[in-house]
């Protein structure tokens, strides 16, 4: 009997950021239009192991997707048993940007979620032009804190065990069991650290509010998909980034929470595939 | 309504393996009404509704009565699925040392989750 593989190839991309070496793990399925993916806060490239999997999309898109530094394969740089993870705004540009030339994305149709679909915002409002589409993943302008975000990382609280508590209500209530408890593994598998330093993005440094409007839709399209149970990035803060960007397109999916590709990826191929159709290539 | 929790949480000997670090005695109140309820290594030893004199807890959750009942229905609805939801719209407040609270976070969120109609975890 043959070995049973998915189509998902993964390599080590040896890449300069910020001045210093990196090592980044990137997986791809696919060929034809470039579909760069950007996982979550504290997770990795499986959050998209589904649209990787699904011939409806590989068969017309490149689909790709990296761990970020700290995430994942990928590996923090040297030096950072002495440092303080913080991402910025400029940092999460400058590599998604770096990644894209890397790897030659000639204007790929970008999806992201939670972390990803801010910097989607930052990216439609300030790289317009090096996107054929964006497409927003349970993307909102800014969140404020809600909880301490130093329980995620202090040695006498498990880090695992408590940021895969902090998300796990923020899974949708029709997800199915097996991808609810995968993507909250994921969650549980992230390093010291890793998670609060992505929020430091999300709730701080990547407040895009007072600016998402100035977003031109003409140069790149904009696409908003958010899940109904996600008290993260609310519903109506979806639709109030939509609700400010002329020409924005915004849907709610019911029943789907923060993790909609990775959490319940059959229902969300409902959304995400007539999306793809309408953006072409 | 909290006494049934009891029976359904040390009836689920994966939960109550999960818990088995824990051993507190924190106060729940749904409005004006409270409940002391006392975990010893993961199992529930008592649930005991107030009035108190000066009830001795590591932490309490204090939400509205309509807050509980919507989370403690069958499929509660945006926002009241979670405890953390309930906390993100500032309508359950942690009160008290929340270390205990947040160090067991998956344990309590399973734990008060089995009042709900099929015993369902979120």
């Amino acid at each position: 009997m043959s070995p049973r593989f998915e189509p998902i190839v993964g390599r080590y991309l040896h890449l300069d950021l910020f001045d210093r070496p990196h090592r980044l793990y990137v997986e791809e399925a696919g060929q034809g239009m470039p579909l760069l993916c950007l996982h979550t806060a504290g997770s990795d490239t499986r959050q998209y192991r589904a649209l990787m999997n699904d011939a409806r999309i590989t068969a017309r898109h490149r689909v790709v997707a990296f761990d970020m530094p700290w995430h994942g394969k990928s590996s923090p740089p040297a030096g950072w048993h002495n440092e303080e993870y913080r991402l910025t705004s400029a940092q999460y540009t400058t590599m998604i940007l770096s990644v894209m030339a890397a790897l030659e994305l000639e204007r790929p149709i970008l999806i992201g979620c939670s972390i990803g679909g801010r910097i989607a915002l930052h990216l439609a409002l300030e790289h317009p032009d090096r996107f054929r589409a964006i497409i927003g993943l349970q993307a909102g302008a800014h969140l404020d804190p809600y909880y301490d975000l130093d329980f995620l990382h202090r040695p006498d609280v498990h880090g695992g065990e408590i940021c895969a508590a902090i998300v796990s209500g923020l899974v949708g209530p029709d997800a199915p069991e097996q991808e609810r408890w995968e993507t909250l593994w994921h969650y549980m598998q992230g390093g010291p650290g890793v998670f609060k330093g992505d929020l430091f993005f999300y709730k701080v440094d990547g407040d895009i509010r007072g600016r998402v409007e100035k977003i031109d839709t003409n140069r790149c399209p904009l696409y908003l998909l958010s899940g109904e149970y996600d008290y993260s990035c609310t519903p109506e803060e979806t639709l109030h980034v939509a609700n400010s960007i002329p020409g924005c397109e915004a849907t709610i999916m019911r029943g789907l929470g923060h993790f909609p590709m990775s959490e319940n990826p059959e229902q969300f191929l409902k959304h995400l595939l007539p999306v793809l159709e309408r953006i072409g290539g | 309504m909290f006494e049934a929790l009891k029976e359904r949480v040390n009836g689920d000997s994966a939960l109550v393996r999960r818990g088995r670090f824990l051993t507190t005695t924190f106060l729940l109140e749904s409005g004006d009404t409270g409940w002391l309820i006392s975990i010893f290594e993961g199992r529930i030893v008592s649930v005991t509704r107030g009035p108190f004199v000066m009830p001795s807890s590591s932490f309490a959750l204090r939400a509205a009565e309509t807050e509980w009942e919507r989370f403690f229905s069958a499929r509660p609805p945006p926002g009241s699925n979670d405890l953390m939801a309930l906390i993100r719209r500032r309508a359950l407040k942690v009160e008290g040392d929340p270390k205990i609270f947040m160090a067991h976070l998956r344990y309590f969120k399973e734990a008060l989750a089995k009042l709900r109609p099929a015993g369902d975890v979120q």
